[in-house]
């Protein structure tokens, strides 16, 4: 496996990045808990890149910390030692708020229990991040994403008045409209039944070709993981094997 | 381009997104807020009535005396002092009041009032106030006299009926409701019977009474002649033991027992604020546990923790700021009603009138603390981490948070700043925080108690609703701490307030067992006395005791002659410290010096009486040297004397040399006559002498069958039987804690909102699992039966922390201040006890209503 590492100039009030290929960087990531008095590393040692606009599967048994990685990934946790890139922005020592900003540029989110906010309407809760940083025209993007994903009738309906498939439809949306660069789905379908999942998976695929978005997915679910180009398998916190296209 | 907390709370976004996201709570949120309502009501109407009150002292400051100036006397004024009198002022209303009896020929009814006669214009502000309203006018032409209205009713008597004055009757010409300056207490202890001049002459009372006031009153036409009069009088006030009030004094006097009284009351609102403040907290509490899942996504999506912050405290803002809207609503009509509570101690109208900065400041301050307190929970919302939208367990993100530490800080110099505000004195306000963060936290302790009981306990063999009941005491989420607190809170007020009461006159109640006199006959004359006791004699009465009196006055002390000792300077060269009564070398106090001492003579110690120091002598006579006299302790220490000190009175003009042969100590508090000075017998018998007898009366017939009797033979002979002053004694005391506990109220009912906030709140919480056991088979006798275990701990445990908190307090209280014997009245706080728990079970029952009446699959689909 052959990565250009791209070069980043961190300046005190001015971060811009160089390269144009990595979009996510995993170096050296290693995440301790302490339970009691024994240390457990649900991480160890964990690299690799992921470049623009590719896509790949993260599997691997129950408890390998494939949730833990993504999390780490994403910047919601903090990594005991190693560092998180991403488009070239290292999470390192940045603080909760310059994280959550990050994260509001750079990464859309698919989670396996939807995290639709309930008093929300449809609509509403597709605006989110974009009302989350002031943006205008939130609305008319957020209608167009939810017309997308088929669901422009449903505008004014709340999460419990909609189907799980069609709750993750609105995640989908709602995880697309800051344009991210890169989608985190941890078992995006883990919730729904065999239809339902598929229609929800050819929308993350077709959609992530659309906007050129990078996509990690985390699953249980080996046909699923196939149709990414690359699958890291994890094992206890290790990565057992990294293959772009793996083909079981 | 991060928004922090403070431009996040000025977007409008951010507000939407409040508003947005309490979608479905909205109701509830408005619920949890009424639990300050009640504190808020309480505040704001306090905070406008004491500037009514204030208004009112201010408006009408001129009839709190009904004229400029009054001088007071307890001796009849001379020519001389008349001819001065009448020198002062533009107009003069001369009125002599004495004690005597008013007979209701009617009824046969006897009744010891207060008589008044009155000359000139007076009230030269205000009215007297009479039913019909020719009363005073009709008074006053010398058609008949005024009786007190109360007074009337008691007796079943009206105006037009005849009554004896002495012997003479008299119609009644008008029922007495109000006279400027002086308040329905005050009349309530001495009823208050105006009558003409010609009736009081021929009644031939005045003289044969032995305690008679005297009293001018004054109308000026210009503040200077007005002041001009103020310092004539107080050269000469001294001299002639006067007393002088005026409009500003009477004004000072009464806004500061006003003021106090407004503080002392908004300090019992304050705690039904805190507790209220208190359920916001928990209320909040609950409300962010539920929305970390929502606060997680938000901060997963990107939101920053001051952006997030700001939601939710919007929220809370906006929860706090309904209940005090209503709450200041509440409390302007609440206000309308406290005049009410008060008006028998206010001798003012007090108009209603809403004052906005009053009720602002109460509602400022009642937002202010709701919002401190509800900042508490609220913190957690700041330290979410945006983890649990992948793991639901996840630690908060961040170390300690100081600012938990800031916010109790500061609700604490919150609190004590404004007891102290209120109190005026911070060991006061101190005190009061102090006891009430006592109780708080012995409620807490006790809940904790409860809780770890209810887990230790519970055995298995113990019916499942038991089981269920006590552990519903300590499962996650549980309410036992602010029920706890709900509830004992509002028990330990009402029962303080209660014990109070009850203490001070328990103190005043005759001791059943033994034969102790309850009536007392007095201002007998000496050709009086075999008639009187031949009259109790005939009625089977005891006579328990009968004592001559013998007025006279100190002449000089220890060879001083008093008037040299009241000039002496208050304090001597070389003592800086203050002027105190007592120890020799400093000065008696004036009123011991001058005051007409009303001594009795006799050759044996009355029960009451104990010989601390030197010798009882029963029998002396003018042969001898000096005169050996019994002393009061109290008395021989204002007045600097002790064993073996002379001491000559003057007892109309023939003076008596005496010298100190014992000193004795008096239980005061027995009804009985008692004297600081005491005769041996066999000196003063021949003096002009009053006898006061004390007899033993069955109940209230057997006494007014005795008074009846006695008024008719002996016009000028009063009596009054304990009985009666225990009854006035008891509408007086009750009058006031009737106001004081109207307040505490407002804490007990927001004990009672909290209890039914937290019940339905803890149906949100229960329904599932009601819904659980009742698709596994739990019937709805069950559940109830769970509830009803669940409550009844908890109201038997609050009710007892509350009489315990209270019951030790009130020990505190009667041992330190008060200095009167403890006592318990087990029925009534029995009763506390019952009520507490009825209520909390009601409640609790109640509660369950909904969970238990639809059918179980009903309720999945309404909660899914
Ligand atoms: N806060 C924590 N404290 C201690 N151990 C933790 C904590 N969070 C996760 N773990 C442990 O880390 C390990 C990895 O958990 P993780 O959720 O990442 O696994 P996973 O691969 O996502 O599993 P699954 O496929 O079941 O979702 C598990 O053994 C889990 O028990
Ligand atoms: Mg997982």
């Amino acid at each position: 496996m052959f990565v250009i590492r791209p070069v980043a100039i961190n300046l005190p009030a001015l971060q811009f990045t160089v390269s144009d290929q990595a979009i996510l960087q995993a170096v050296n990531l290693t995440k301790i808990y302490r339970s009691g008095d024994r240390d457990l590393a649900v991480l160890d040692d964990v690299s690799f890149d992921i470049e623009q606009k590719a896509t790949c599967a993260i599997v691997g048994p129950s408890g390998s910390g494939k949730t833990t990685l993504l999390g780490l990934c994403a910047g919601l946790d903090v990594p005991s030692s190693g560092e998180v890139k991403l488009n070239g922005n290292s999470f390192k020592g940045l603080s909760e708020d310059e994280r959550a900003a990050l994260r509001n540029r750079e990464v859309g989110f698919v989670f396996q229990n939807f995290q639709l906010l309930t008093n929300l309407t449809t609509l509403e809760n597709v605006m989110i991040p974009l009302e989350l940083r002031g943006e205008r025209g939130a609305e008319k993007r957020a209608k167009d994403l939810l017309d997308r994903v088929g669901l422009n009738e449903r505008l004014d309906h709340f999460p419990v008045q909609l189907s799980g498939g069609e709750q993750q439809r609105v995640a989908l949306a709602r995880a697309f409209i800051n344009q991210p660069k890169i989608l985190f789905a941890d078992e995006p379908t883990g919730n729904l039944d065999g239809d339902t999942s598929q229609r929800v998976i050819d929308l993350i695929f077709s959609m992530n070709e659309e906007l050129g978005t990078a996509l990690v997915l985390v699953t249980h679910d080996l046909d699923l993981a196939e149709k990414t180009e690359r699958v890291i398998r994890l094992h206890s916190g290790k990565v057992q094997a990294d293959s772009n296209a793996v083909i079981a | 381009m991060r928004q922090g907390f403070f431009k996040s709370l000025f977007s409008g976004w951010t507000w939407r997104m409040a508003w947005r996201d309490s979608r479905r709570h909205r109701g509830r949120l408005l619920l949890f807020s009424s639990s300050i309502v009640l504190g808020i009501a309480a505040m704001v109407a306090v905070g406008s009535f004491g500037q009514n009150l204030a208004d009112a002292i201010e408006v009408q400051s001129r009839s709190l005396l009904g004229a400029d100036l009054q001088v007071n006397s307890r001796q009849d004024f001379t020519e001389e002092q008349r001819e001065l009198l009448d020198s002062l002022g533009e107009e003069r209303s001369y009125q002599t009041t004495f004690s005597s009896m008013l007979h209701f020929p009617l009824s046969g009814d006897s009744r010891l009032v207060q008589i008044r006669a009155l000359d000139g214009e007076f009230p030269y502000y205000g009215e007297v106030e009479t039913e019909p309203v020719d009363g005073f006018e009709r008074f006053k032409k010398g058609d008949g006299v005024l009786v007190e209205e109360n007074l009337l009713l008691q007796f079943d008597a009206k105006v037009g009926d005849f009554v004896n004055i002495g012997a003479v009757p008299v119609p009644v010409v008008g029922a007495l409701k109000t006279v400027p300056g002086e308040n329905m207490v005050f009349a309530t202890v001495a009823p208050r019977v105006f009558v003409p001049d010609d009736v009081l002459a021929a009644s031939e009372l005045i003289g044969n009474t032995s305690i008679a006031r005297y009293r001018v009153y004054f109308r000026f036409d210009s503040p200077e002649s007005l002041s001009a009069a103020e310092t004539e009088l107080n050269k000469i006030r001294r001299k002639n033991r006067w007393g002088v009030d005026t409009v500003e004094e009477r004004k000072r006097e009464l806004g500061n027992a006003m003021r106090n009284l407004n503080r002392f009351l908004n300090l019992v609102g304050f705690i039904a604020l805190l507790l209220g403040a208190i359920g916001i907290a928990s209320a909040i509490q609950l409300h962010v546990r539920q929305k970390l899942d929502s606060v997680g996504v938000l901060r997963c999506l990107g939101g920053g923790i001051g952006q997030t912050f700001a939601i939710y405290l919007i929220q809370a803002g906006a929860l706090g700021f309904a209940g005090v809207i209503a709450g200041s609503a509440a409390g302007l009509a609440v206000q309308r009603y406290l005049p009410l509570a008060f008006q028998d101690f206010i001798p003012l109208e007090i108009e209603f009138a809403i004052h906005w900065w009053p009720v602002l400041r109460a509602a400022g301050v009642g937002f202010g603390i709701c919002l401190l307190f509800a900042l508490i929970p609220l913190m957690q919302v700041r330290r979410v981490s945006p983890l649990i939208v992948l793991r639901r367990s996840v630690a908060q993100i961040g170390g300690k948070d100081i600012w938990v530490g800031v916010l109790y800080l500061a609700i604490a110099a919150g609190v004590t700043g404004f007891a102290i505000s209120q109190t005026r004195r911070w060991e006061h306000g101190v005190g009061f925080v102090v006891a009430l963060a006592i109780s708080i936290l012995v409620l807490l302790v006790v809940a904790k108690f409860v809780r770890s009981l209810a887990r230790v306990f519970i055995r298995s063999w113990w019916p499942f609703v038991v089981r269920q009941g006590m552990a519903n005491l300590h499962r996650p989420n549980n309410r036992t701490g602010l029920l706890m607190l709900a509830l004992g809170l509002g028990t330990f007020m009402i029962l303080t307030l209660y014990l109070a009461q009850y203490g001070l006159v328990a103190e005043l109640l005759p001791n059943e067992e033994n034969n102790k006199p309850n009536a007392i006959l007095f201002d007998i004359q000496n050709d009086q006395l075999a008639g009187v006791l031949d009259i109790l004699k005939s009625q089977e009465l005891p006579i328990v005791d009968v004592s001559p009196m013998v007025n006279m006055k100190l002449k000089s002390v220890k060879g001083e002659d008093v008037r040299d000792i009241a000039r002496r300077p208050r304090r001597l060269e070389g003592d800086d410290g203050p002027p105190r009564r007592g120890p020799r070398g400093r000065r008696p106090p004036g009123w011991a010096l001058r005051r007409e001492y009303r001594s009795t003579y006799r050759s044996e110690l009355a029960s009451t009486e104990k010989i601390l120091r030197g010798e009882w002598i029963a029998k002396a006579s003018f042969d001898d040297e000096f005169i050996p006299i019994s002393i009061e302790e109290g008395i021989a220490r204002d007045l600097s004397v002790d064993l073996g000190d002379e001491l000559v009175f003057d007892i109309q003009g023939l003076e008596l040399t005496t010298k100190v042969a014992s000193v004795r100590e008096v239980e005061w508090r027995q009804i009985q006559a008692n004297f600081f000075v005491v005769f041996p017998a066999g000196v003063l018998e021949d003096a002009p002498a009053f006898h006061i007898v004390t007899t033993r009366v069955a109940d209230a017939e057997a006494s007014a069958r005795m008074q009846r009797e006695v008024t008719r033979e002996y016009a000028n002979v009063s009596s009054i039987d304990l009985m009666l002053v225990l009854d006035v004694v008891q509408s007086i005391v009750s009058k006031i804690t009737f106001g004081v506990r109207f307040m505490a109220f407002f804490t007990a009912l927001t004990g009672v909102l909290l209890l039914i906030t937290a019940t339905l709140n803890s149906r949100y919480q229960r329904f599932r699992e009601g819904i659980l056991l009742r698709t596994m088979g739990a019937n709805r006798a069950q559940i109830l039966w769970i509830q009803f275990v669940e409550f009844s701990l908890l109201g038997i445990m609050a009710s007892f922390t509350g009489i315990l908190l209270a019951v030790g307090g009130q020990w505190a209280l009667s041992s330190f201040v008060f200095e009167v014997d403890f006592k318990f009245p087990v029925f009534p706080v029995m009763a506390a006890v019952g009520a507490n728990y009825l209520i909390t079970v009601l409640v609790g029952i109640l509660g369950t209503w909904g969970i238990t009446r639809h059918p179980p699959l009903e309720l999945l689909r309404a909660e899914a």
